[in-house]
């Protein structure tokens, strides 16, 4: 028989063998289902920087139609829940028992000197940010109008590809990223030395398979879970959350399978450095996490020192968080995202004969 | 190609980890139809041993040559014609029987007629048909072994490799599956197998011993019983056995005591004359007035002379 008729026999037989474990193992099907339903509704809900129904305390000394017209206009904001408090003394122990996140409060000589102070709790810097923008602007508006003062420049914002600014469209999509990372690299990794744990590889391996073969059959089977995770989360970010799905299917699919050579790579990699499956899951945590974080999944990378940001260069999910955003939000196409495709299959490209070469 | 062109043969084969030699220069020929046992203690080097000589671990040194191809050269190729069953249950636990057996079948190349030809072969020959679809890992132990010698017979190898088959095996179990291994044999198939059961190792052809990486002794069972024993060892019979032992412990003619079925087994430092220790027995008999049986000179058993031979090589 020619050896490559001979060694796709063995492929198959591997394929076939790797698939029934994989849909017969319920830990496997939960593995494959769950994290991403479960990442993907909390994301979904409850994930946001927003402001919304933010408690606010109010104490307005000054009580003056001035005031209460402040505060409505605040409240019609809807961005905010107010609670209203007599004293300064009592609003700032609401604060520290954390009921409360900022204080609204007007001084009994507002007349005279009209002075909106607003306190907010830091220890949360970001929240605290956000509200703070959010009220002083809503108060600085009403001011003006009542005053019937025209603001010397007007500014006319528009925010394309998500006009509400929602933090939703742009989350949901870049949990496709994180999930085919974390669900491809741990799978990869304990499948590898399950087998190694096991001696069932050793057993595979006095048979005439080929070492690489075995890996293929684990590779394609993993990267299987891998795309059908993407479209599972896809269909459900576009038909229960709302997320437009502007780009085309093609350029997902490339985006997917050019991250997942990196991902099958780095998992292969770690799976020739642990033991155990609990030394394949610690390591598999201790590189998954550092990736997301500087990926700009959540945090902006413009934001990071500029070291942080070279570093990111190197990260593979950086380049997919840019094709799988843009493939939702905007539906440049794949000619927008040549550099980003070509690091990928460059990283991948090295993940795997990084790999490949330590596994043997 | 005729008859007695060795199946497995292996030269200077040596094999170390560092400064460790855990295989050293050993030689290991197995005839067609011969079945071969490799014994030892856990560390000897028998593990090691069977490793390279399946192709899973290159040798430091030496040559291996199994069913006429090189196996330091085209271990692949050579692995086709091997059937190999590991020390402990290592096929799919969460794959039924005779999944098991389609993927070994695919790995070894068998398709289509053939492929189910060979399954029904092994299931039939080796008792599992009944089971073909019971999950691997809900199999009892002995049905495991049939199982994993089943997926080592597929392609019809020249050659068997048994790594401590029985173990753990129920001896009704142990005994079918000696019976399976012998018609093996009858049809040609070269077998090694290491073993720690002594009674085992009594159903081999020929016989290994490995100590710290060499091979100590060898030749069929008949030869090995028959080597005058360096140590020899007295029987005897008594109904004060116990306090014959104590008294008896200490003399320096004596290496050790056991009791064995009923009896003292007194195993005599090398180079003693028994007949004197016979004389001292009865003397000291006498002066404690205990009541002793007439000692007599036992017959060795194969465990005695791997004793015997081990301790000389410690030495």
């Amino acid at each position: 028989m020619n050896p490559v008729a001979a060694s796709l026999i063995r492929l198959r037989a591997l394929l076939g063998k790797e698939f029934r474990q994989l849909l017969r193992d319920p830990r496997m099907r939960f593995f494959m289902l769950v994290p991403p339903l479960f990442q993907l509704m909390v994301f979904g809900y409850a994930a946001s920087f927003d402001v919304r129904h933010a408690e606010i305390a109010v104490v307005d000394q000054a009580r003056t139609a001035a005031t209460r017209e402040l505060l409505a206009a605040v409240a019609a904001t809807g961005r905010f829940t107010l609670h209203h408090y007599s004293a300064v003394g009592a609003a700032t122990a609401a604060m520290d028992r954390g009921e409360i996140r900022a204080i609204l409060r007007f001084a009994p000589d507002f007349d005279r000197q009209p002075v909106a102070q607003i306190v907010s709790d830091g220890s949360d810097s970001n929240s605290a940010q956000m509200i703070t923008g959010q009220l002083s602007q809503t108060l600085q508006q009403n001011a003006r109008l009542r005053a019937g003062i025209e603001p010397p420049v007007q500014i006319e914002e528009r925010a394309w590809f998500n006009e509400n600014l929602d933090d939703r469209p742009y989350f949901v999509p870049g949990i496709i990223a994180t999930i085919v990372l974390i669900t491809t690299v741990i799978l990869t990794a304990m499948t590898v030395v399950r087998e190694r744990e096991l001696g069932t590889l050793e057993r595979l391996l006095v048979t005439p398979v080929a070492r690489l073969e075995f890996l293929i059959g684990k590779m394609v089977t993993v990267a299987a879970v891998g795309l059908f995770d993407v479209a599972l989360i896809s269909l459900i970010a576009v038909a229960w959350f709302d997320v437009p799905f502007q780009g085309n299917i093609v350029g997902l699919l490339t985006g997917s399978v050019l991250f997942l050579m990196s991902s099958l790579g780095i998992g292969l990699l770690i799976s020739s450095y642990a033991e155990t499956q609990q030394q394949a899951m610690l390591l598999a945590f201790f590189i998954i996490q550092p990736m997301v974080v500087l990926s700009g999944f959540a945090f902006p990378i413009d934001n990071m020192p500029e070291g942080v940001q070279w570093l990111t260069w190197l990260n593979p999910l950086r380049y997919y968080l840019v094709v799988i955003r843009d493939v939702f939000l905007k539906g440049s196409g794949l000619s927008a995202h040549g550099f980003e495709y070509a690091m990928m299959a460059l990283l991948g490209s090295a993940a795997l004969v990084l790999s490949l070469a330590r596994v043997k | 190609m005729n008859d007695t062109t060795p199946v497995i043969l292996a030269e200077d084969l040596t094999r170390r980890f560092g400064d460790f030699v855990a295989v050293d220069h050993i030689h290991v020929t197995v005839q067609p139809g011969e079945v071969f046992g490799l014994l030892g203690a856990n560390g000897a080097g028998k593990t090691t041993a069977i490793r390279m000589l399946c192709g899973m671990l290159p040798p430091t040194a030496g040559r291996i040559r199994v069913a006429d191809v090189d196996m330091v050269q085209h271990a692949r190729r050579a692995r086709g014609r091997i059937g190999y069953v590991a020390q402990r249950f290592s096929l799919y636990g969460d794959l039924t029987v005779s999944e098991n057996l389609k993927l070994q079948a695919g790995l070894y190349g068998l398709t289509g007629a053939r492929q189910r030809e060979r399954l029904i072969w092994a299931l039939a020959h080796l008792e599992l048909t009944d089971r073909k679809d019971a999950m691997a890992r809900a199999l009892p132990l002995g049905y495991q072994r049939r199982l994993a010698l089943a997926a080592a017979l597929l392609h019809e190898p020249r050659v068997l490799f048994l790594d401590e088959p029985t173990s753990g095996v129920d001896p009704m179990a142990r005994q079918r599956f000696w019976e399976l291994i012998y018609e093996l044999a009858d049809d040609g198939i070269g077998i090694l197998v290491t073993t720690h059961y002594m009674d085992e190792a009594l159903f081999c052809d020929r016989l290994s011993l490995m100590q710290a990486g060499r091979i100590v002794a060898e030749g069929t069972p008949d030869e090995l019983l028959r080597q005058p024993l360096p140590t020899p060892i007295l029987e005897l019979n008594s109904p004060d056995a116990a306090r014959f032992e104590q008294l008896a412990q200490t003399w320096p003619e004596v290496r050790e005591i056991v009791p064995h079925a009923g009896q003292l087994r007194i195993r005599l430092r090398a180079g003693m004359d028994t007949s004197t220790v016979i004389a001292k027995i009865h003397a000291a008999a006498v002066e404690h007035k205990l009541t002793v049986g007439v000692p007599h000179l036992a017959t060795p058993e194969l465990e005695d002379v791997f004793v015997a031979v081990l301790e000389e090589h410690e030495a």
